[in-house]
């Protein structure tokens, strides 16, 4: 039986809205979850500017765990709206993904690095957090601009 | 969430030029068609290359790694890429990557091939 991923959240704020998605981890579904991060964050005042932010964030994130994926994992992503940010959690099921080590080991063209590095400078918080399910999960979180 | 590539040689140029036309969202699915295209132009000869980025709505890290790919190859035969981008939040992640340092980015294909 899947685990829900509100397992994840054990410190979350009682008062923000969670929304699921989990994907195969294959190419093709990065953009659906690019779009899903754009109208979970248009509900909040977020800048145009902000929501293609987040939605680079989510897609680097779930294209490192897909460089180390195999084909029948699945990448699950939560994000935890409150009044004043969301936060966004990123993990593989199925994997013992390493979100520090993909992010860091050189591909052909260094996109590893260069993707953990544009998560870092688009959002405002980063951390990457051991999980019991995935071995690491990346858990993110961007500021409502007053 | 596709993207469509179009090629253009340049006629009555001094030089060879290519113009490679990008439409649509560069990400981890569609970049290695664009990473194709290159490299067939580049084992077909053609070491300078115009890149318009003016239909592409988003791009990513695998998009800009196949573009830096594209850069370096030519490179080896001293050739160059020069980009054409006009959309701001493409330009941006140029900017925070500091590609632009590494790029000739003009906002007009002329400009992008004057600059060659």
């Amino acid at each position: 039986m899947r685990q829900s991923l509100t397992a994840h959240h054990a410190k979350r704020d009682p008062d923000a809205h969670l929304v699921e998605l989990r994907i195969p981890s294959s190419a093709e579904w990065v953009g659906v979850a690019r779009l899903a991060m754009a109208g979970i964050a248009s509900r909040l005042q977020f800048s145009i500017e902000d929501i293609e932010d987040l939605k680079l964030a989510v897609a680097e994130a779930c294209t490192s765990y897909i460089q180390g994926a195999h084909e029948r994992d699945e990448i699950c992503m939560s994000a935890e709206v409150a009044a004043d940010r969301i936060t966004i959690t990123v993990d593989a099921a199925g994997q013992n993904a390493d979100l520090q080590r993909a992010g860091t080991a050189q591909s052909e063209s260094g996109v590893g690095s260069l993707g953990l590095f544009l998560i870092r400078t688009l959002m405002d918080e980063v951390s990457n957090e051991p999980d019991p399910e995935s071995g690491m999960k990346l858990v993110m979180t961007k500021f409502l601009r007053k | 969430m596709d993207i469509k590539v179009n090629v253009r040689q340049l006629d009555g140029q001094q030089r060879d030029i290519c113009v490679l036309d990008l439409n649509g969202e560069i990400d981890v699915y569609t970049s290695p068609k664009v990473k194709e295209t290159i490299t067939e132009l580049i084992d077909q000869g053609h070491y300078t290359l115009v890149i318009n980025l003016e239909n592409v709505r988003y791009i990513d890290s695998t998009g800009l790694g196949v573009l830096i790919g594209g850069l370096k190859r030519v490179r080896e035969h001293s050739g160059t890429v020069n980009l054409v981008c006009t959309n701001p939040q493409i330009k941006k992640i140029f900017d925070i990557t500091g590609l632009v340092k590494i790029f000739g980015i003009y906002e007009s294909e002329k400009a992008a091939c004057d600059n060659l």
